[in-house]
């Protein structure tokens, strides 16, 4: 079973607390209505499917939250993870 | 739906539904925290899965921004969020009938618990809480002992949850 931290509680706790809910850093449009049918089919739909490193967004049940994690999707390895709202981490940083 | 009691000192695990408690949800901005606790004379834990007690109950802390509140005197707490509604935006929600709460002890409690929770029970210290999953239902566990657990179980769930735990319950009777 894969281990997750979530940076709210603070803890590493078993993938069964959690629920993955898409990838992550993708902002809704300030003024859709604003938008081509193209733009937004690409908002709603078009996803980076990325072969390695994939920034998505997690929810812990125990606190509740929301938050970001970094994940390898070919070797499922959790990379880094951190609270919703901050950028991007570097991974060499967290590589380390 | 009765469960069995074992009042005899060998039982592997005790099972015991508590009588009605009056809980409340409290949601408020972590901001806002300190002061909406001077606000409900109680204290408002910062860490996730911390416990305090006041004066006629307990807080447990869900989340950054959430709080559980068992308290015997509800209309006192209603009158005190009333108070300081204005200047300190919440939500304060009563969901005692939302669910029921078991007390789990004996010696075998933690064998009892590890066939439904995937988390690490005995590393959860005396005194805190936490909500967590028992066989995917959602669930609040207390540790008040090393061997004494109160779960509150959402009613819709607590027939699966209760199934399940007199089935583990009867293996360790078993000594399987
Ligand atoms: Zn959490």
């Amino acid at each position: 079973m894969l281990l997750i931290n979530c940076p709210y509680c603070e803890e590493t706790l078993p993938e069964l607390e959690f629920a993955y809910a898409g990838e992550a850093h993708i902002d809704r449009p300030a003024d859709p209505s604003a938008l081509t049918d193209e733009e937004w089919r690409d908002f709603l739909f078009i996803r980076t499917n990325a072969r390695g490193t994939h920034f998505e967004r997690w929810r812990h049940i125990g606190c509740g939250r929301f938050f970001n994690a970094a994940r390898d999707t070919v070797s499922d390895r959790f990379l880094t993870t951190y609270k919703a709202g901050q950028p991007r981490p570097d991974l060499k940083e967290a590589a380390e | 739906m009765n469960m069995q009691e074992h009042d005899f000192a060998t039982a592997p695990v005790q099972i015991k539904e508590l009588a009605d408690l009056v809980r409340f949800s409290l949601r408020v901005r972590p901001e806002h925290r300190a002061d909406m606790a001077a606000a409900l004379a109680m204290e408002l834990p910062q860490k996730v899965g911390d416990r305090a007690g006041f004066a006629t109950g307990e807080t447990l802390c869900l989340g950054p921004d959430e709080w559980l509140i068992l308290t015997t005197e509800p209309a006192a707490l209603v009158d005190a969020a009333r108070e300081a509604y204005a200047r300190l935006p919440h939500s304060l929600t009563e969901i005692s009938d939302r669910e029921i709460t078991l007390r789990l002890t004996g010696p075998q409690v933690l064998d009892l618990l590890a066939t439904g929770c995937p988390r690490d029970i005995e590393a959860l210290a005396e005194g805190r809480a936490v909500r967590t999953v028992f066989d995917s239902a959602t669930v609040v566990l207390w540790r008040d002992g090393p061997a004494e657990f109160r779960m509150d179980i959402w009613r819709s769930f607590a027939p699966h949850v209760r199934s399940l735990l007199a089935q583990a319950e009867a293996e360790l009777i078993a000594g399987l």
